[in-house]
């Protein structure tokens, strides 16, 4: 179990984590979720001790990292595949990662032969393509065997395979009660690993529920309409109760209701009609809508549960609005 | 204790695992050797020349090191390749989650890295002197000599403290190439300036390797450096300590 409390980190005057207060329980898969800039990294090197916070604390199993014994024995970690020397071998990497913390080196070869790379153990790290450095970074995280887990965008620029192949490796992990802690910017890779969300941006918790609450509030459905005869479809569709909004080409988008009775409702009424579709409002969608609205709304209410329904699209005026801080954020930016 | 010895294991296998390591070292073996034998056989040759004043001054062990002001170049490279190599690599985040005692971290890696700087050292400096006075014969020095065990001794002592200042410089400055920057200029060139004009002399000998090479010299007449031979390795020792508590303070105090 890991407990941010208060957890602030701030960059000069930038405010990279702001008062986030959250706690990741073991036995799932938590998505840590947010936009470019958002923290999320910020958050990961705090929580291993790498980065002194500003303000606020974070405990391992109730105590802080540095207390640990023998570190990697509790918390393994995957920040970036690309921080290792590469001109040492894989085996020798992970070795003396092993022996600093007392691991025997038997571990070393079944963590290669957990992620498949005991072929190119000797190799040096440097000629390894981007799945395999992946993989190397992942045994690492695996050798102390620890009950908490941390992967900092781990798919990130892998093949279908590999995605599949981490997918799988961090519910197999979470199955076995071990807490995984996995960070990402995409929505829809997400939806397929974790259980639990946290959702942060620019700093700030947004999000804390678990992944089929934030389905069920956020993937809304609705059926979309189409007809050369719209403005009589509008008043057969009223006239049985039912509200239409304008779609965006023309249409009409129905909420609430099933295509059949609609398309039948038509039939009935002799009105052509060129679509009739059920939609879904995709996860990224609701996620881009909460981390762009997360400015101001954290502005008006305190919690940063959800959006309000009927948030404007845009933050206030006196805040940049999400596309311009972006690249604001960029360009402070060490990598 | 036990996290120490840990520690220093694995710093063993980072060190031996990196090709640098080799030819870093092997570099200041030749170099610091073939310079030597060089010199000390066109010493021999020129000692007809001299003058009985010069003569008088002349060192044969002092002559058969004087391939270690280019030697000691590669100890440096070593020594800040070590340390700023896990910056450089961002190994450091990897190392400091395994090692979050940012303390012992640093304590083992110089220990390990100075260690073996130091052996190379020994090895570079009895082979140096052993070559050097076979290149200069009649006129050489022998290690019975008064004064000669002490300076082939003091010449590893200096190979070892060489390193050990560069780590704590490249701990500072975070950078292989920053590092290299201000110590190979520092040492190659500005040290013999600053010790060759006479408004800047006595500033010179207070640098780390003119304090440090007077405990390899043997005939000190017509020297007027203020300290003898230990004094000037002290000197040294003490620019090493304070490379060492900066390195070590910056490590502590910044985000890694
Ligand atoms: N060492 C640093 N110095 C200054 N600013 C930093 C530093 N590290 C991060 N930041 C800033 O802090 C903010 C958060 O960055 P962080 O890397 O944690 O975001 P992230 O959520 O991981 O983003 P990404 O999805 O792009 O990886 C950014 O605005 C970034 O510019
Ligand atoms: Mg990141």
């Amino acid at each position: 179990m890991i407990e941010l409390e208060g957890l602030t980190k701030r960059y000069g005057d930038k405010l990279a984590v702001d008062h986030l207060t959250c706690t990741v329980r073991p036995g799932i898969v938590t998505g840590f979720l947010g936009p470019n800039g958002a923290g999320k990294s910020t958050t990961m090197r705090m929580m291993l001790d790498l980065d002194n916070p500003t303000s606020g604390t974070v405990r391992i199993d109730g105590r802080h990292y540095r207390e640990l014994h023998d570190p990697l024995r509790t918390v393994g970690a995957l920040l970036d595949a690309k921080a290792i020397h590469g001109g040492r071998s894989a085996y020798n990497h992970l070795l003396c990662l092993a022996q600093s913390n007392g691991i025997p080196p038997a571990r070393v070869r079944e963590v290669l032969d957990t992620v498949g790379l005991t072929s190119v153990a000797r190799k040096r790290a440097k000629g390894f393509s981007l799945g395999m450095g992946q993989r190397l970074g992942i045994a690492a995280a695996l050798l102390g065997d620890p009950r908490i887990l941390m992967f900092d965008e781990p798919v990130n620029g892998l093949d279908p395979e590999g995605i599949h192949w981490i997918r799988t490796l961090m519910k197999g992990l979470a199955a076995q009660g071990r807490t995984v802690f996995v960070s990402s910017h995409l929505m829809s890779e997400m939806a397929l690993t974790a259980e639990h969300l946290i959702v942060i941006g620019q700093g700030r918790l947004l999000a804390d529920t678990s992944m089929a609450d934030f389905i069920a509030r956020n993937s809304r459905s609705f059926v979309r309409m189409r007809s050369p005869e719209q403005e009589r479809l509008r008043d057969v569709l009223s006239g049985a109760g039912i509200a239409a909004a304008p779609g965006p080409d023309g249409g009409l988008d129905v909420t609430g209701e099933d295509a059949a009775h609609l398309g039948e409702l038509a039939a009935r009424h002799g009105i052509t009609l060129h679509e009739l579709s059920p939609q879904r409002a995709s996860l990224e969608e609701a996620f881009m809508r909460l981390t762009a609205e997360s400015v101001e709304y954290h502005a008006r209410a305190g919690d940063g549960a959800e959006p309000p329904a009927g948030a404007p699209d845009t933050p206030d005026a006196g805040r940049p609005a999400w596309g311009t801080d972006w690249r604001g954020d960029r360009r402070g930016k060490e990598s | 204790m036990a996290v120490t010895a840990q520690v220093l294991r694995s710093e063993w296998t980072k060190t031996k695992s990196v090709r640098s390591t080799v030819w870093t070292l092997g570099t200041g073996v030749v170099v610091t050797v073939a310079l030597g034998a060089l010199i000390s056989a066109l010493a021999k040759n020129d000692y007809e020349n001299l003058s009985p004043k010069d003569r008088f001054a002349f060192d044969p062990t002092f002559i058969s090191f004087a391939g270690m002001g280019l030697g000691q170049l590669a100890l440096i490279v070593f020594g800040v390749l070590v340390v700023a190599n896990e910056y450089s690599t961002g190994m450091i985040r990897t190392s400091l989650a395994a090692v979050p005692q940012r303390g012992v971290f640093l304590f083992c890696k110089i220990a390990i890295a100075t260690a073996l700087a130091l052996v190379v050292g020994m090895i570079t400096s009895f082979l140096t002197f052993f070559v050097g006075q076979a290149m200069l014969g009649d006129r050489g020095a022998d290690l019975g000599d008064p004064g000669v065990l002490r300076a082939v001794v003091g010449g590893g002592l200096y190979m070892a403290l060489i390193t050990m200042f560069s780590m704590g410089v490249a701990a500072m400055l975070r950078s292989p190439m920053l590092s290299l920057g201000v110590l190979m200029p520092f040492f190659f060139l500005i040290s013999s300036i600053l010790a060759n004009v006479s408004a800047t002399k006595k500033v010179g000998e207070y640098l780390p390797d003119k304090a440090g090479q007077k405990v390899m010299q043997v005939v000190l007449v017509d020297d007027d450096a203020p300290y003898g031979p230990w004094g000037g390795f002290a000197i040294m020792v003490l620019w090493v300590a304070a490379s060492l508590v900066g390195g070590y303070v910056v490590l502590k105090k910044r985000d890694a």
